[in-house]
């Protein structure tokens, strides 16, 4: 096992599944020649050559649309939006046809397509290299959601994604392409969709969170300990399909739920998972549901950090449950 | 430094412009050009282009008593359709917009599919998932489309690319009008289709209008099949309701395509005679005289002369095969009309390939739903 970041845990998860199936073509902005802006696709234009590694001309619609085309043909797609910010002229082809395949044409036509796209905040991106989309793909039936936040994760979610059947949309956190790593076996596994990770067991308050945000909670949680709260940490994994039993499960133990993303506040992902928690689980709360969210704003650039949530600010939401 | 320039070898500009033509509105020909069709085949396209002109005109007619809900004509385009489907090899595929029924026809649909589909009821193998005139059909390589105009395009090419990857020789054929040549959609399918040489013929039915704009609100261009040329391709301006001038061409393009020299655009000129949809008023933008004069260019009535000088059709056979479709089309719609809608069930179905909880929480509130409606009917009785 070797020591590596989600960078080349997704890497690895392409090469893999690419040695294991040649339905599989990989397409995108720069996606080739040169690897990847992030280099996520280093080496395999080289190994796979050009039939399967495709350096594609600049267009979010084309890459999408030609994916589908391609996906109906037979072949596994995985495109490459370069950042989940360019990804809003392609929204027409995502939501409207990808989404879609299956269900307008009575399951006779499918389309798997599985859309990697790197996104979030904390690169210095500014408002066009940082958005967090998720709300938008997860409110449409049709397509998956996943986003890693490790690199184990990344490897073995990946992998699940390129197996599935549907179209997913795979988010990942740029800010943590490189900070995060650890050992990850050099040898085939998969992270079902669908099934959240309990990251750290807690009794107090649950904090759900997703993407770049779990190492806040962590961060968070170990303020917290300081102070004497007991914090139960949900990596998500999965928005779609998303699992409410674990979700459902934790709230009862804790009575209390703190839900954590970097996306704005207003209709984000963390509205559904309260929702979710007041309709199946109100009667085992103690405390409000309270949201730590990017603000309502667009994506800013020098103030980035004052835009993103930090330790300091779950921290203070701990305290309001616990002290409710 | 030294410039690289593009080259545009092989691309005929005049064909991008001029109109080709076969056969003349008044049913002469170019013997020259004439393709080689059998009394069968040709018989085959003429029957097809009628079974198409009078479904519409049953369609309408049902739209208008509110039996169905929507309808959308294509009337005065049936060459256009009839005849780039019929160059189609039998494991080339289609992606077509939703005007283009006898190229499903043509595929090997059969009314009743088409039929259950506008019905949208349990015999559509959509599962009356959309509106009238979306029809996909897996069997004929039909591929079902959206109501988005345009955005079949790049999907068509994307099947194409794959096709080329595969090194299998099958080609595609996409059908849009000359409103969709204005989306982002045409655009980078033809972008793509270009740099990947990609086996695929795009086919613009340009029918004058999208809605009520006429093409000239499309485009400053002055034909649209010059613009293959700047994405490095042929374009090649038909007559579109010269159904041999649209056999011939598109045959040519697939030929072109299988051999692995790339794409073509074909513009075909024709004239939408009826309204956009059940839902439009013509009038409200284009004038009576200007729908009568196009009718003298009907590609059905144009194609008929040309049957007739060759001995090979007759008054009676008209007539005859009109009967025989109108009572077929009849006897369909009565069945479609006792045909029950899709099981409730299938509102949830095909969302994924295998329902998620949320979805399983839905469908049960709706079954209880609909059983309890079921008990309360039962109480009254
Ligand atoms: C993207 C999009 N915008 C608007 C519409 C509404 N609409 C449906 S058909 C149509 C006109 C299409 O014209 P054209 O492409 O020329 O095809 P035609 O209907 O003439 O065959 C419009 C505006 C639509 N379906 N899709």
């Amino acid at each position: 096992m070797a020591v590596i970041n989600i960078l080349q845990a997704i890497n690895a998860s392409l090469k893999e599944e690419m040695q294991k199936d040649d339905r599989i073509v990989v397409l995108g902005e720069d996606v080739g020649r040169l690897g990847g802006v992030f280099r996520v696709t280093d080496g395999l234009l080289k190994e796979f050559g050009e039939n399967r590694v495709i350096d594609t001309p600049l267009s979010e619609t084309g890459i999408i649309g030609i994916s589908i085309g391609m996906a109906i043909y037979g072949l596994i797609p995985i495109a490459e939006i370069q950042f989940q910010d360019f990804i809003f002229t392609a929204f027409e082809e995502i939501v409207n046809h990808l989404a879609k395949m299956r269900y307008r044409s009575g399951g006779q036509f499918t389309a798997h397509v599985v859309i990697r796209t790197p996104y979030g905040g904390g690169v210095k991106g500014g408002h066009y290299h940082s958005q967090s989309g998720e709300a938008y793909f997860a409110h449409t039936a049709g397509l998956k959601v996943v986003i890693p936040s490790t690199p184990y994760d990344a490897k073995g979610l990946l992998k699940a994604a390129i197996r599935d059947q549907d179209p997913v949309i795979f988010m990942e956190p740029k800010k943590i392409y490189r900070a995060i790593k650890e050992e990850v076996p050099d040898d085939d596994y998969i992270v079902p969709l669908g099934k959240s990770r309990i990251v750290k067991e807690g009794y107090d308050v649950s904090i759900y969170s997703y993407g770049a945000m779990v190492h806040v909670a962590l961060e968070a949680a170990e303020l917290a300990s300081r102070e004497g709260y007991n914090v139960e940490i949900i990596d998500l994994r999965t928005l779609i399909p998303l699992d409410i039993q674990t979700i459902i499960n934790s709230v009862k133990k804790t009575g209390r739920a703190i839900i954590l993303h970097e996306a704005p506040k207003t209709l984000g992902f963390g509205a559904e998972i309260s929702a979710l928690i007041s309709e199946k689980a109100i009667e085992y709360l103690k405390a409000p549901i309270i949201r730590v969210t990017g603000f309502d704003t667009p994506f800013p650039y020098t103030l980035e950090n004052l835009y993103m949530p930090n330790a300091q600010r779950v921290l203070k939401a701990i305290k309001h449950v616990m002290s409710y | 430094m030294v410039l690289r320039v593009m080259s545009i070898s092989g691309i005929d500009i005049d064909r991008a412009i001029k109109t080709f033509q076969i056969l003349k509105p008044d049913g002469t020909y170019d013997q020259e050009l004439e393709p080689k069709l059998t009394s069968n085949e040709l018989k085959h396209l003429y029957k097809t282009m009628l079974t198409v002109r009078i479904l519409d005109k049953k369609m309408l007619i049902l739209q208008r008593q509110g039996r169905i809900g929507f309808y959308i004509t294509s009337e005065g385009e049936e060459a256009a359709y009839v005849g780039s489907a019929y160059a189609l090899g039998p494991d080339d595929w289609i992606f077509p917009a939703y005007r283009e029924p006898g190229a499903a026809l043509i595929r090997g649909a059969t009314l009743k599919e088409l039929i259950a589909q506008v019905y949208g009821n349990a015999a559509d193998v959509n599962k009356g998932r959309q509106m009238p005139n979306h029809w996909g059909f897996k069997r004929i390589n039909y591929v079902t489309p959206g109501s988005p105009v345009g955005t079949q395009i790049p999907m068509a090419t994307g099947f194409a690319i794959a096709a080329k990857l595969r090194n299998d020789k099958r080609v595609v054929l996409t059908y849009f009008g000359d409103g969709a040549s204005s989306t982002s959609e045409f655009h980078t399918g033809m972008n793509f289709a270009g740099v990947f040489k990609a086996p695929v013929v795009f086919l613009c039915r340009n029918n004058q209008y999208a809605i009520s704009l006429p093409v000239s609100r499309q485009t400053a261009s002055i034909t649209i099949a010059i613009k293959a040329i700047a994405y490095g391709f042929q374009g090649i301006r038909i007559d579109g309701n010269d159904i041999l001038a649209s056999y011939a061409i598109t045959k040519e393009a697939i030929e072109k395509a299988r051999k692995g020299e790339g794409p073509t655009l074909i513009e075909a000129v024709t004239y939408r005679l009826g309204a956009h949809s059940t839902s439009d008023d013509p009038t409200k933008y284009r004038t009576h005289e200007e729908v009568e004069t196009m009718r003298r260019y009907d590609p059905l009535k144009r194609f008929r002369i040309y049957l007739e000088s060759k001995g090979i059709w007759s008054e009676d056979d008209e007539n005859e095969t009109a009967k025989k479709i109108e009572d077929e089309i009849n006897i369909i719609i009565n069945e479609m009309e006792q045909t029950p809608p899709p099981d409730p069930r299938t509102l949830f179905e095909d969302v994924y390939a295998e329902m998620p909880w949320n979805l399983k929480e839905q469908m049960e509130l709706l079954l209880d739903e609909l059983k309890e409606k079921e008990k309360e009917i039962q109480e009254v009785k």
